[in-house]
Protein backbone atom coordinates (compact mmCIF):
# COMPACT_ATOMS: atom_id res chain seq x y z
CA UNK A 1 0.00 0.00 0.00
CA UNK A 2 2.94 2.41 0.59
CA UNK A 3 4.59 1.75 -2.29
CA UNK A 4 1.12 2.35 -4.14
CA UNK A 5 0.93 5.75 -2.46
CA UNK A 6 4.42 6.43 -2.95
CA UNK A 7 3.97 5.60 -6.98
CA UNK A 8 1.22 7.59 -6.85
CA UNK A 9 2.97 10.87 -5.25
CA UNK A 10 5.44 10.22 -7.85
CA UNK A 11 2.73 9.89 -10.97
CA UNK A 12 1.32 13.33 -9.80
CA UNK A 13 4.59 15.03 -9.07
CA UNK A 14 5.51 14.14 -12.56
CA UNK A 15 2.42 15.32 -13.93
CA UNK A 16 3.36 18.37 -12.35
CA UNK A 17 6.65 18.61 -13.79
CA UNK A 18 5.53 18.25 -17.11
CA UNK A 19 3.15 21.19 -16.71
CA UNK A 20 5.52 23.11 -15.50
CA UNK A 21 7.90 22.14 -18.15
CA UNK A 22 5.52 23.19 -20.96
CA UNK A 23 3.88 26.50 -19.09
CA UNK A 24 2.63 28.15 -22.40
CA UNK A 25 1.35 24.86 -24.39
CA UNK A 26 -0.27 23.91 -21.03
CA UNK A 27 -1.46 27.24 -20.07
CA UNK A 28 -2.97 27.73 -23.40
CA UNK A 29 -4.87 24.05 -23.56
CA UNK A 30 -6.27 25.02 -20.33
CA UNK A 31 -7.39 28.34 -21.85
CA UNK A 32 -9.25 26.49 -24.41
CA UNK A 33 -10.50 24.41 -22.34
CA UNK A 34 -11.66 26.88 -19.36
CA UNK A 35 -13.17 29.14 -22.51
CA UNK A 36 -15.11 25.84 -23.80
CA UNK A 37 -16.60 25.07 -20.92
CA UNK A 38 -17.36 28.42 -19.78
CA UNK A 39 -20.30 28.37 -22.48
CA UNK A 40 -22.43 25.77 -21.01
CA UNK A 41 -21.49 27.03 -17.42
CA UNK A 42 -22.69 30.59 -18.68
CA UNK A 43 -25.31 29.25 -19.87
CA UNK A 44 -26.46 26.95 -17.04
CA UNK A 45 -25.88 29.98 -14.86
CA UNK A 46 -28.17 32.61 -16.48
CA UNK A 47 -30.85 29.55 -16.27
CA UNK A 48 -30.60 29.28 -12.82
CA UNK A 49 -30.85 33.17 -12.29
CA UNK A 50 -34.08 33.45 -14.67
CA UNK A 51 -35.15 29.89 -12.88
CA UNK A 52 -35.46 32.19 -9.58
CA UNK A 53 -37.99 34.52 -11.57
CA UNK A 54 -40.10 32.24 -12.88
CA UNK A 55 -40.20 30.28 -9.67
CA UNK A 56 -41.71 33.16 -8.29
CA UNK A 57 -44.52 33.31 -10.54
CA UNK A 58 -47.43 30.67 -10.87
CA UNK A 59 -47.41 28.06 -13.82
CA UNK A 60 -50.33 26.63 -12.57
CA UNK A 61 -53.29 27.75 -14.86
CA UNK A 62 -55.44 30.23 -13.60
CA UNK A 63 -58.35 32.70 -14.52
CA UNK A 64 -59.01 36.33 -13.22
CA UNK A 65 -62.42 36.62 -13.72
CA UNK A 66 -63.84 40.50 -13.39
CA UNK A 67 -66.95 41.75 -12.45
CA UNK A 68 -69.18 44.64 -13.76
CA UNK A 69 -67.98 47.90 -12.17
CA UNK A 70 -71.28 48.70 -11.33
CA UNK A 71 -71.63 45.15 -9.92
CA UNK A 72 -73.20 44.70 -6.27
CA UNK A 73 -71.84 42.41 -3.61
CA UNK A 74 -74.23 40.50 -3.74
CA UNK A 75 -74.10 40.09 -7.70
CA UNK A 76 -70.80 38.72 -6.53
CA UNK A 77 -71.39 36.78 -3.65
CA UNK A 78 -73.97 34.51 -6.18
CA UNK A 79 -71.62 34.28 -8.71
CA UNK A 80 -68.56 33.10 -6.20
CA UNK A 81 -71.60 30.56 -5.13
CA UNK A 82 -72.08 29.08 -9.15
CA UNK A 83 -68.25 28.89 -9.19
CA UNK A 84 -67.71 26.62 -5.74
CA UNK A 85 -70.49 24.74 -7.61
CA UNK A 86 -68.62 24.39 -10.43
CA UNK A 87 -66.73 20.66 -11.40
CA UNK A 88 -64.68 21.95 -13.19
CA UNK A 89 -63.46 25.11 -10.69
CA UNK A 90 -60.75 23.48 -8.04
CA UNK A 91 -60.69 27.37 -5.92
CA UNK A 92 -62.30 30.46 -6.40
CA UNK A 93 -60.75 33.05 -4.19
CA UNK A 94 -62.43 36.49 -4.35
CA UNK A 95 -60.36 39.94 -4.74
CA UNK A 96 -62.36 43.07 -3.74
CA UNK A 97 -61.67 46.11 -5.62
CA UNK A 98 -60.45 47.63 -2.36
CA UNK A 99 -57.65 44.54 -1.74
CA UNK A 100 -56.86 44.74 -5.62
CA UNK A 101 -55.96 49.00 -5.14
CA UNK A 102 -54.38 47.88 -2.11
CA UNK A 103 -52.04 45.66 -4.10
CA UNK A 104 -51.99 47.45 -6.85
CA UNK A 105 -50.55 50.59 -4.42
CA UNK A 106 -47.57 48.19 -3.15
CA UNK A 107 -46.62 47.32 -6.70
CA UNK A 108 -43.47 49.11 -7.10
CA UNK A 109 -43.63 52.66 -9.26
CA UNK A 110 -47.48 52.59 -9.43
CA UNK A 111 -48.14 54.00 -5.61
CA UNK A 112 -47.97 57.95 -6.93
CA UNK A 113 -50.39 57.07 -9.82
CA UNK A 114 -53.20 55.66 -7.72
CA UNK A 115 -53.01 58.39 -5.45
CA UNK A 116 -53.80 60.56 -7.94
CA UNK A 117 -56.75 58.66 -8.99
CA UNK A 118 -59.84 60.30 -8.18
CA UNK A 119 -61.66 57.05 -7.58
CA UNK A 120 -61.53 53.17 -7.58
CA UNK A 121 -61.58 51.63 -11.18
CA UNK A 122 -60.84 48.68 -10.07
CA UNK A 123 -64.06 45.91 -10.48
CA UNK A 124 -64.56 43.11 -7.97
CA UNK A 125 -62.97 39.92 -9.16
CA UNK A 126 -62.61 36.11 -8.68
CA UNK A 127 -59.21 34.53 -9.11
CA UNK A 128 -60.29 31.05 -10.40
CA UNK A 129 -57.53 28.43 -10.27
CA UNK A 130 -59.10 25.21 -12.36
CA UNK A 131 -59.36 21.44 -10.92
CA UNK A 132 -56.28 19.67 -11.81
CA UNK A 133 -58.01 16.83 -14.42
CA UNK A 134 -56.07 14.64 -16.28
CA UNK A 135 -55.51 15.39 -19.60
CA UNK A 136 -56.65 19.14 -19.21
CA UNK A 137 -55.00 21.13 -21.78
CA UNK A 138 -55.76 24.63 -23.06
CA UNK A 139 -58.93 23.72 -25.03
CA UNK A 140 -60.96 23.28 -22.17
CA UNK A 141 -59.19 25.98 -20.15
CA UNK A 142 -60.44 28.63 -23.17
CA UNK A 143 -63.68 26.33 -22.72
CA UNK A 144 -63.81 27.37 -19.04
CA UNK A 145 -63.27 30.97 -19.83
CA UNK A 146 -65.59 31.11 -22.28
CA UNK A 147 -68.92 29.61 -19.86
CA UNK A 148 -67.45 32.35 -17.36
CA UNK A 149 -67.51 35.23 -19.81
CA UNK A 150 -71.38 34.44 -19.89
CA UNK A 151 -72.23 34.52 -16.34
CA UNK A 152 -74.28 37.11 -14.82
CA UNK A 153 -72.27 39.97 -13.77
CA UNK A 154 -68.92 39.02 -15.60
CA UNK A 155 -67.44 41.83 -17.53
CA UNK A 156 -63.91 39.99 -19.01
CA UNK A 157 -62.26 37.02 -17.96
CA UNK A 158 -58.56 36.90 -18.24
CA UNK A 159 -56.52 33.46 -18.55
CA UNK A 160 -53.60 34.49 -16.48
CA UNK A 161 -49.68 32.12 -16.48
CA UNK A 162 -49.85 31.69 -20.19
CA UNK A 163 -46.78 33.57 -20.06
CA UNK A 164 -45.43 31.93 -17.28
CA UNK A 165 -45.68 28.62 -18.98
CA UNK A 166 -44.59 29.91 -22.11
CA UNK A 167 -41.20 31.28 -20.60
CA UNK A 168 -41.17 28.00 -18.62
CA UNK A 169 -41.44 26.03 -21.98
CA UNK A 170 -38.30 27.99 -23.21
CA UNK A 171 -36.39 27.64 -20.17
CA UNK A 172 -36.76 24.06 -20.40
CA UNK A 173 -35.78 24.47 -24.30
CA UNK A 174 -32.50 26.81 -23.63
CA UNK A 175 -31.84 24.17 -20.49
CA UNK A 176 -32.19 21.05 -23.17
CA UNK A 177 -29.87 23.53 -25.84
CA UNK A 178 -27.43 23.91 -22.53
CA UNK A 179 -27.19 20.59 -22.04
CA UNK A 180 -26.26 19.66 -25.73
CA UNK A 181 -23.77 22.33 -25.62
CA UNK A 182 -22.01 20.90 -22.74
CA UNK A 183 -22.04 17.27 -24.35
CA UNK A 184 -20.71 19.02 -27.57
CA UNK A 185 -17.89 20.47 -25.93
CA UNK A 186 -17.03 17.75 -23.33
CA UNK A 187 -16.40 15.94 -26.82
CA UNK A 188 -13.95 18.43 -27.69
CA UNK A 189 -12.31 18.86 -23.78
CA UNK A 190 -12.11 14.96 -24.13
CA UNK A 191 -10.26 15.61 -28.19
CA UNK A 192 -7.73 18.59 -26.41
CA UNK A 193 -6.84 15.78 -23.40
CA UNK A 194 -6.62 13.17 -25.96
CA UNK A 195 -4.25 15.10 -28.65
CA UNK A 196 -1.94 16.95 -25.83
CA UNK A 197 -1.38 13.25 -23.85
CA UNK A 198 -0.62 11.93 -27.41
CA UNK A 199 2.60 14.31 -28.00
CA UNK A 200 3.50 13.91 -24.72
CA UNK A 201 3.69 10.15 -24.90
CA UNK A 202 5.33 10.71 -28.69
CA UNK A 203 7.95 13.09 -26.99
CA UNK A 204 8.64 10.50 -23.84
CA UNK A 205 8.63 7.42 -26.38
CA UNK A 206 12.36 6.58 -25.43
CA UNK A 207 11.78 7.18 -21.75
CA UNK A 208 8.51 5.07 -22.44
CA UNK A 209 10.74 2.02 -23.97
CA UNK A 210 13.20 2.01 -21.56
CA UNK A 211 11.18 1.92 -18.27
CA UNK A 212 9.61 -0.97 -20.22
CA UNK A 213 12.76 -2.82 -20.66
CA UNK A 214 13.75 -2.03 -17.46
CA UNK A 215 10.70 -3.61 -15.48
CA UNK A 216 8.25 -0.89 -15.17
CA UNK A 217 4.53 -1.97 -15.27
CA UNK A 218 1.76 -0.73 -18.01
CA UNK A 219 0.13 0.81 -15.00
CA UNK A 220 3.43 2.74 -13.84
CA UNK A 221 4.11 4.07 -17.23
CA UNK A 222 0.33 5.35 -17.46
CA UNK A 223 -0.20 6.76 -14.31
CA UNK A 224 1.67 10.23 -14.94
CA UNK A 225 -0.16 10.57 -17.87
CA UNK A 226 -3.38 10.41 -16.58
CA UNK A 227 -2.79 12.64 -13.96
CA UNK A 228 -1.79 15.12 -16.47
CA UNK A 229 -5.06 14.42 -18.43
CA UNK A 230 -6.50 15.63 -15.02
CA UNK A 231 -4.39 18.26 -14.16
CA UNK A 232 -5.23 19.76 -17.96
CA UNK A 233 -8.90 19.22 -17.25
CA UNK A 234 -8.73 20.68 -13.47
CA UNK A 235 -6.88 23.78 -14.60
CA UNK A 236 -9.29 24.10 -17.41
CA UNK A 237 -12.17 23.80 -14.91
CA UNK A 238 -11.06 25.92 -12.71
CA UNK A 239 -10.98 28.40 -15.31
CA UNK A 240 -13.43 28.15 -16.60
CA UNK A 241 -15.11 29.48 -13.70
CA UNK A 242 -13.26 32.30 -13.20
CA UNK A 243 -14.38 33.15 -17.32
CA UNK A 244 -17.77 33.27 -16.03
CA UNK A 245 -17.36 34.89 -12.92
CA UNK A 246 -15.70 37.73 -14.48
CA UNK A 247 -17.95 37.27 -17.55
CA UNK A 248 -21.03 37.59 -15.05
CA UNK A 249 -20.19 40.56 -12.97
CA UNK A 250 -19.23 42.58 -16.04
CA UNK A 251 -23.35 41.53 -17.20
CA UNK A 252 -24.36 42.57 -14.16
CA UNK A 253 -23.94 46.02 -14.55
CA UNK A 254 -26.17 46.49 -17.24
CA UNK A 255 -28.40 43.36 -15.74
CA UNK A 256 -28.62 45.75 -12.88
CA UNK A 257 -29.63 48.86 -14.53
CA UNK A 258 -32.48 46.99 -16.65
CA UNK A 259 -34.17 45.36 -13.56
CA UNK A 260 -33.87 48.64 -12.00
CA UNK A 261 -36.12 49.75 -14.28
CA UNK A 262 -38.40 47.33 -13.89
CA UNK A 263 -38.50 48.20 -10.03
CA UNK A 264 -36.43 44.95 -9.53
CA UNK A 265 -32.81 43.53 -8.03
CA UNK A 266 -32.95 41.05 -10.39
CA UNK A 267 -29.19 39.92 -10.77
CA UNK A 268 -26.86 36.88 -12.73
CA UNK A 269 -26.11 34.78 -10.45
CA UNK A 270 -22.67 32.68 -10.00
CA UNK A 271 -23.06 28.99 -9.84
CA UNK A 272 -23.69 27.57 -6.08
CA UNK A 273 -20.77 26.06 -4.72
CA UNK A 274 -21.97 22.08 -5.35
CA UNK A 275 -22.35 23.22 -9.20
CA UNK A 276 -18.66 24.92 -9.07
CA UNK A 277 -17.39 21.80 -7.95
CA UNK A 278 -19.12 19.61 -10.14
CA UNK A 279 -17.93 21.71 -13.16
CA UNK A 280 -14.10 21.29 -11.98
CA UNK A 281 -14.97 17.62 -11.25
CA UNK A 282 -16.31 17.29 -14.14
CA UNK A 283 -13.92 18.93 -16.57
CA UNK A 284 -10.93 16.99 -14.37
CA UNK A 285 -12.76 13.47 -14.99
CA UNK A 286 -13.13 14.46 -18.81
CA UNK A 287 -9.17 15.02 -19.02
CA UNK A 288 -8.97 12.13 -17.43
CA UNK A 289 -11.03 10.05 -20.03
CA UNK A 290 -9.36 12.05 -23.02
CA UNK A 291 -6.09 10.52 -21.11
CA UNK A 292 -7.29 7.37 -20.89
CA UNK A 293 -8.28 7.08 -24.37
CA UNK A 294 -4.81 8.69 -25.98
CA UNK A 295 -2.90 6.15 -23.57
CA UNK A 296 -5.05 3.36 -24.51
CA UNK A 297 -4.70 3.78 -28.02
CA UNK A 298 -0.80 5.07 -28.50
CA UNK A 299 0.96 3.56 -25.42
CA UNK A 300 0.83 -0.23 -26.48
CA UNK A 301 2.49 0.98 -29.79
CA UNK A 302 5.86 1.50 -28.00
CA UNK A 303 7.79 -1.49 -27.14
CA UNK A 304 11.35 -2.05 -26.70
CA UNK A 305 13.45 -2.51 -29.79
CA UNK B 1 12.89 -25.86 -38.44
CA UNK B 2 15.61 -27.25 -36.52
CA UNK B 3 19.57 -26.87 -36.00
CA UNK B 4 21.72 -29.53 -36.65
CA UNK B 5 24.39 -27.84 -34.84
CA UNK B 6 22.61 -27.61 -31.40
CA UNK B 7 21.88 -30.14 -28.58
CA UNK B 8 19.02 -30.22 -26.58
CA UNK B 9 19.47 -28.47 -22.99
CA UNK B 10 19.83 -30.80 -19.99
CA UNK B 11 17.99 -30.83 -16.60
CA UNK B 12 20.88 -32.06 -14.51
CA UNK B 13 22.04 -29.19 -12.82
CA UNK B 14 19.89 -26.05 -11.74
CA UNK B 15 20.04 -24.16 -15.42
CA UNK B 16 19.38 -20.34 -14.88
CA UNK B 17 18.77 -19.92 -18.66
CA UNK B 18 18.07 -22.69 -20.57
CA UNK B 19 17.24 -22.75 -25.06
CA UNK B 20 15.94 -25.97 -26.09
CA UNK B 21 15.82 -25.81 -29.82
CA UNK B 22 14.72 -22.02 -30.53
CA UNK B 23 14.01 -20.41 -33.68
CA UNK B 24 13.39 -17.08 -34.81
CA UNK B 25 12.15 -15.83 -37.55
CA UNK B 26 11.70 -12.36 -38.53
CA UNK B 27 8.61 -10.99 -40.20
CA UNK B 28 9.87 -11.43 -44.24
CA UNK B 29 11.21 -15.02 -43.31
CA UNK B 30 14.78 -14.53 -42.07
CA UNK B 31 15.48 -17.02 -39.82
CA UNK B 32 17.62 -15.44 -37.27
CA UNK B 33 18.16 -18.31 -34.88
CA UNK B 34 17.88 -22.10 -36.15
CA UNK B 35 16.89 -24.28 -33.70
CA UNK B 36 19.02 -23.30 -30.75
CA UNK B 37 19.50 -25.17 -27.25
CA UNK B 38 22.09 -24.07 -24.61
CA UNK B 39 22.25 -23.76 -20.98
CA UNK B 40 24.23 -21.04 -18.51
CA UNK B 41 24.20 -21.75 -14.91
CA UNK B 42 23.86 -19.44 -12.27
CA UNK B 43 27.45 -17.56 -11.79
CA UNK B 44 28.83 -18.85 -14.99
CA UNK B 45 30.14 -16.19 -16.83
CA UNK B 46 29.32 -16.79 -20.12
CA UNK B 47 30.02 -15.10 -23.98
CA UNK B 48 28.07 -15.18 -27.02
CA UNK B 49 30.41 -14.72 -29.88
CA UNK B 50 29.84 -14.50 -33.91
CA UNK B 51 30.13 -12.02 -36.24
CA UNK B 52 27.60 -9.13 -36.88
CA UNK B 53 24.74 -10.99 -37.97
CA UNK B 54 25.49 -14.16 -36.78
CA UNK B 55 21.88 -13.87 -34.67
CA UNK B 56 23.68 -12.42 -30.83
CA UNK B 57 21.61 -9.69 -30.29
CA UNK B 58 18.41 -11.47 -31.76
CA UNK B 59 19.14 -14.42 -29.08
CA UNK B 60 19.37 -12.01 -25.90
CA UNK B 61 16.18 -10.44 -27.13
CA UNK B 62 14.56 -13.66 -26.62
CA UNK B 63 15.79 -13.87 -22.74
CA UNK B 64 13.97 -10.46 -21.44
CA UNK B 65 11.00 -10.97 -24.10
CA UNK B 66 12.04 -8.21 -26.25
CA UNK B 67 11.26 -10.75 -28.70
CA UNK B 68 9.00 -13.79 -28.54
CA UNK B 69 10.90 -17.51 -29.79
CA UNK B 70 9.01 -18.81 -33.50
CA UNK B 71 9.70 -21.97 -32.06
CA UNK B 72 11.48 -23.69 -29.03
CA UNK B 73 11.50 -23.09 -25.28
CA UNK B 74 13.26 -20.36 -23.31
CA UNK B 75 13.80 -21.19 -19.28
CA UNK B 76 14.53 -18.42 -17.53
CA UNK B 77 14.90 -19.15 -13.63
CA UNK B 78 12.08 -21.98 -14.56
CA UNK B 79 10.02 -19.59 -16.17
CA UNK B 80 8.92 -20.27 -20.17
CA UNK B 81 9.69 -16.98 -21.11
CA UNK B 82 8.08 -17.74 -24.66
CA UNK B 83 4.39 -18.09 -22.94
CA UNK B 84 4.57 -15.22 -20.49
CA UNK B 85 1.67 -13.04 -20.70
CA UNK B 86 2.39 -9.37 -21.35
CA UNK B 87 1.56 -8.32 -18.08
CA UNK B 88 4.20 -10.49 -16.52
CA UNK B 89 6.96 -9.17 -18.68
CA UNK B 90 8.15 -6.25 -15.90
CA UNK B 91 8.46 -8.78 -13.20
CA UNK B 92 10.82 -11.27 -15.38
CA UNK B 93 12.82 -8.13 -16.76
CA UNK B 94 13.08 -6.42 -13.03
CA UNK B 95 15.52 -10.04 -12.23
CA UNK B 96 17.12 -9.29 -15.90
CA UNK B 97 20.41 -6.28 -15.61
CA UNK B 98 20.06 -5.24 -19.27
CA UNK B 99 22.97 -3.45 -20.35
CA UNK B 100 23.00 -2.31 -24.29
CA UNK B 101 25.60 -1.46 -26.77
CA UNK B 102 23.86 1.81 -27.01
CA UNK B 103 22.99 2.07 -23.44
CA UNK B 104 19.71 3.51 -23.50
CA UNK B 105 20.31 6.61 -20.90
CA UNK B 106 17.66 9.59 -20.16
CA UNK B 107 19.67 12.27 -21.68
CA UNK B 108 17.26 14.14 -19.57
CA UNK B 109 17.97 13.46 -16.22
CA UNK B 110 21.14 13.11 -14.50
CA UNK B 111 23.20 10.35 -13.50
CA UNK B 112 21.42 9.76 -10.17
CA UNK B 113 18.18 9.82 -11.84
CA UNK B 114 18.65 7.29 -14.36
CA UNK B 115 19.98 5.14 -11.78
CA UNK B 116 17.32 5.50 -9.55
CA UNK B 117 14.81 4.78 -12.57
CA UNK B 118 14.34 1.00 -12.12
CA UNK B 119 13.82 1.91 -8.43
CA UNK B 120 11.28 3.85 -8.75
CA UNK B 121 8.66 0.96 -9.77
CA UNK B 122 10.27 -1.10 -6.98
CA UNK B 123 9.40 -2.12 -3.41
CA UNK B 124 12.10 0.29 -1.50
CA UNK B 125 11.60 3.37 0.48
CA UNK B 126 12.91 6.57 -0.73
CA UNK B 127 16.29 6.73 1.91
CA UNK B 128 17.01 3.15 1.07
CA UNK B 129 16.38 3.30 -2.76
CA UNK B 130 18.74 6.30 -2.43
CA UNK B 131 21.15 3.90 -1.01
CA UNK B 132 21.02 1.28 -3.41
CA UNK B 133 21.60 3.66 -6.21
CA UNK B 134 24.80 5.56 -4.08
CA UNK B 135 26.42 1.91 -4.11
CA UNK B 136 25.16 0.85 -7.61
CA UNK B 137 27.27 4.43 -8.33
CA UNK B 138 30.38 3.71 -6.18
CA UNK B 139 30.48 0.18 -7.54
CA UNK B 140 31.11 1.09 -11.07
CA UNK B 141 32.88 4.54 -10.14
CA UNK B 142 30.70 7.10 -11.08
CA UNK B 143 29.67 8.61 -7.36
CA UNK B 144 31.41 11.52 -7.63
CA UNK B 145 29.70 12.21 -10.85
CA UNK B 146 25.72 11.48 -9.89
CA UNK B 147 25.01 15.05 -10.15
CA UNK B 148 26.33 15.11 -13.79
CA UNK B 149 24.10 14.92 -17.31
CA UNK B 150 25.31 11.81 -19.02
CA UNK B 151 25.98 13.87 -22.12
CA UNK B 152 28.84 15.12 -19.58
CA UNK B 153 30.58 11.74 -19.57
CA UNK B 154 32.50 9.45 -21.82
CA UNK B 155 31.66 6.67 -23.92
CA UNK B 156 33.27 4.63 -21.05
CA UNK B 157 31.42 5.92 -18.06
CA UNK B 158 28.17 6.20 -20.38
CA UNK B 159 28.36 2.18 -20.57
CA UNK B 160 29.22 2.25 -16.32
CA UNK B 161 25.97 4.29 -15.78
CA UNK B 162 24.23 1.85 -17.74
CA UNK B 163 25.74 -1.38 -15.56
CA UNK B 164 25.24 0.38 -12.38
CA UNK B 165 21.03 1.26 -13.44
CA UNK B 166 21.23 -2.65 -14.65
CA UNK B 167 22.46 -4.17 -11.67
CA UNK B 168 20.65 -1.37 -8.93
CA UNK B 169 17.59 -3.72 -8.80
CA UNK B 170 20.23 -6.49 -7.49
CA UNK B 171 19.39 -8.93 -10.72
CA UNK B 172 20.45 -12.48 -10.87
CA UNK B 173 21.59 -12.33 -14.43
CA UNK B 174 23.39 -9.71 -16.14
CA UNK B 175 23.20 -9.82 -19.80
CA UNK B 176 24.71 -6.96 -21.98
CA UNK B 177 24.81 -6.69 -25.74
CA UNK B 178 28.16 -5.65 -27.38
CA UNK B 179 28.73 -3.48 -24.09
CA UNK B 180 32.06 -2.67 -25.41
CA UNK B 181 31.47 -1.95 -28.92
CA UNK B 182 32.18 1.82 -28.98
CA UNK B 183 34.84 2.11 -26.68
CA UNK B 184 38.82 1.70 -26.52
CA UNK B 185 40.58 -1.12 -25.09
CA UNK B 186 41.16 0.25 -22.17
CA UNK B 187 37.62 1.14 -21.44
CA UNK B 188 36.76 -2.22 -23.05
CA UNK B 189 38.50 -3.70 -20.30
CA UNK B 190 37.26 -1.81 -17.50
CA UNK B 191 33.78 -2.79 -18.69
CA UNK B 192 34.18 -6.50 -18.73
CA UNK B 193 36.80 -5.48 -15.20
CA UNK B 194 32.63 -4.63 -13.84
CA UNK B 195 30.95 -7.60 -15.58
CA UNK B 196 33.82 -9.61 -13.94
CA UNK B 197 33.59 -8.47 -10.39
CA UNK B 198 29.82 -8.59 -10.37
CA UNK B 199 30.23 -12.46 -11.75
CA UNK B 200 32.20 -12.90 -8.43
CA UNK B 201 29.19 -12.24 -5.89
CA UNK B 202 27.37 -14.48 -7.62
CA UNK B 203 25.73 -13.03 -10.44
CA UNK B 204 25.25 -14.59 -13.84
CA UNK B 205 26.83 -12.87 -16.73
CA UNK B 206 26.04 -13.52 -20.28
CA UNK B 207 27.85 -10.78 -22.71
CA UNK B 208 27.52 -10.97 -26.37
CA UNK B 209 30.77 -9.44 -28.40
CA UNK B 210 32.92 -9.98 -31.60
CA UNK B 211 36.54 -8.97 -29.77
CA UNK B 212 37.93 -12.12 -29.21
CA UNK B 213 40.55 -10.36 -27.34
CA UNK B 214 37.96 -10.09 -24.64
CA UNK B 215 36.11 -13.20 -24.47
CA UNK B 216 39.89 -15.24 -23.75
CA UNK B 217 40.56 -13.12 -20.72
CA UNK B 218 37.15 -13.46 -19.13
CA UNK B 219 34.92 -16.14 -20.30
CA UNK B 220 34.39 -19.21 -18.40
CA UNK B 221 31.47 -20.34 -21.40
CA UNK B 222 31.69 -19.71 -25.08
CA UNK B 223 29.17 -20.12 -27.05
CA UNK B 224 29.15 -19.10 -30.73
CA UNK B 225 27.00 -18.43 -33.21
CA UNK B 226 27.47 -18.26 -37.03
CA UNK B 227 24.20 -17.66 -39.47
CA UNK B 228 21.69 -18.43 -36.85
CA UNK B 229 22.77 -21.75 -35.14
CA UNK B 230 25.52 -22.59 -32.43
CA UNK B 231 28.74 -24.03 -33.53
CA UNK B 232 30.55 -24.29 -30.58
Amino acid sequence: MRTWLRQHRQAIAAAFGKLAAQKSAALLNALVIGIALSLPAGGYAVLFSLRQVTLGATLEPQLSVFLRAEAKRAEADALGARLKGDARVGEARFVSREQALKELQATEGLAEVVAALNRNPLPDAFVVRPKAAPGADGASLDALARDLRALPGVAHVQVDSAWARRLGALAGTARLAVALLAALLAFGLVAITFNTIRLQILTQRAEIEISKLIGATDAFIRRPFFYLGALQGLTGGLLALAILGGSLAALNVGVAELAASYGSGFRLTFLAPGDALAVVLFSAGLGWFGAYLSVSRYLLEIEPK
Amino acid sequence: MTCSHSSPATSQRPWLISFSGVVKCYPGGQEALKGVSFSIGPGEFAFIAGHSGAGKSTLLKLIPAIERPSAGAILVNGQNVGSLKRHALPYLRRNLGLVFQDQKLLYDRSVYDNVMLPLAFGELGAREAAGRARAALEKVGLLAREKANPTQLSGGEQQRLAIARAVVNRPSVLIADEPTANLDADSAASILEIFAAFNQVGVTVLVATHDEALIGRFATLVLRLAKGSLVE
